[in-house]
């Protein structure tokens, strides 16, 4: 069987789970349709965040989108949190199915 | 003798200090802090289903003021003593002002044991106490500047987790009374203390974390987290007189005034001061605030109490 996979972009964001809320809203915002948030840990330029307790929890959120959409939320948290927040966020492309969906 | 809830604080502390494999699960430390919280709540709001709540409205007035001051007199040290930025010094302030329901755990437990009693109201103080700092943080991070977006930053203050459990378990204490309460009691006070001292092992855990940071900071940050406290102390001891409440009331209350936030303040201010640097505030208030109040604060603040309502009377 042969699969007709599309491409798509797949966005991931490693940040502070203090500010996932707004940057949901944000998302929806500028048109995200879907996302998968879960609970993160790990070590970087803002020292161990080992999620033992509220304020040192990070999330790790991901977005499977166009090209020019991804490209937009990632200039977007680019140039409102990357200064103060801890934050990592990458592009990958993926291929999916049920296009429409994304 | 030394209160025994405070001895898992010292194991937390210890071990982590050693670095030991030792590591309480997150959702425990959540689930522990939402018994504390509701268990305060449900005592205080049953202490306040026998008495007028009017009355004590003007005190309300007075333990803000109180928050509010301490607020401007810790940012004032910060900036002009501390050197700090306008940022940092305005986020670490609003800790100051704000209090700690950890803090006032350890001290009712404390009083409790010694049978000393104290007003229902303290746990409304407690409520309210929470909130006026974190707006004056604000306002000197940044004016009253119209970029705030004050309804997300009232709805991240009034609707966060601790003061939501603190009136939920209030108004539930409220209206049970005393008998009605019989079927939880079991859950919530008589559990109290074990919940308690589970609580204070990771917050030792949480303590040890903070020496990296504290070693980085150098010696203002250690003097400002001893010398705060202790100021703070004076002018809620005077409130607490000036209020007429009993030695215990006043004991919790100056304990209140001397502890430092590190839950509600820390998420919000994070989200209203973003520049500020938040490992600075936290090294502070946990490294230094939080374990002096505990260990040495509290029986100085009920030996304040004592000796000053002595001499008043």
């Amino acid at each position: 069987m042969t699969l007709s996979a599309e491409k798509r972009t797949l966005l991931t964001v490693i940040t502070e789970s203090v500010i996932e809320e707004i940057l949901l809203k944000d998302m929806e915002r500028l048109g995200v349709r879907g996302y998968t948030v879960s609970d993160a840990r790990g070590r970087g330029g803002r020292g161990v965040r080992d999620a033992t307790w509220g304020e040192v929890s990070n999330i790790r959120l991901e977005v499977i989108c166009t090209r020019v959409l991804a490209e937009a939320v990632l200039e977007h948290i680019q140039s409102h949190y990357y200064d103060n927040y801890a934050m990592v966020a990458f592009l990958q492309d993926v291929e999916i199915l049920r296009p429409e969906k994304f | 003798m030394i209160d025994v809830v405070l001895l898992f604080f010292i194991l937390g502390l210890t071990a982590g200090l050693l670095r030991s494999e030792l590591r309480l699960p997150a959702a425990l430390y959540e689930t522990l802090s939402l018994v504390l919280l509701l268990a305060i709540g449900l005592k205080g709001g049953e202490g306040l289903a026998k008495q007028a709540l009017a009355p004590l409205l003007p005190q309300l007035g007075i333990v803000m003021l109180l928050g509010i001051a301490q607020t401007l007199i810790a940012f004032y040290i910060l900036s002009f003593v501390g050197k700090l930025g306008r940022a940092d010094a305005a986020a670490t302030a609003a800790h100051y002002g704000s209090v700690s329901v950890a803090t006032f755990a350890v001290a009712s437990s404390w009083l409790i044991s010694r049978n000393i009693s104290f007003e229902p109201q303290l746990i409304i103080f407690l409520t309210v106490m929470e909130v006026p700092a974190i707006i004056v943080g604000i306002v000197l991070a940044r004016g009253l500047s119209k970029q705030t977006d004050w309804r997300a930053l009232a709805h991240e203050s009034f609707l966060g987790k601790g003061v939501t459990l603190l009136i939920g378990g209030m108004a539930i204490g409220w209206a049970a009374g005393p008998d009605g309460l019989v079927p939880i009691k079991g859950l919530f006070y008589d559990l109290f203390k074990g919940a308690l001292a589970l609580f204070l092992l990771e917050m030792g855990l949480i303590v040890a974390r903070q020496t990296g940071e504290l070693r980085k900071r150098g010696l203002f940050i250690i003097v400002f987290g001893l010398a705060m406290p202790l100021l703070s102390a004076l002018l809620g001891v005077a409130c607490g007189i000036a209020m007429g409440l009993s030695v215990g009331g006043i004991t919790l209350l100056t304990t209140l005034a001397a502890s430092a936030s590190y839950i509600a303040v820390p998420a919000t201010i994070r989200l209203a001061i973003p520049e500020a640097n938040p490992a600075l505030s936290l090294a502070a208030v946990l490294g230094i605030t939080f374990p002096f109040n505990i260990l040495l604060g509290i029986p100085i603040y009920h030996w304040l109490a004592v000796k000053l309502t002595g001499v008043m009377a």
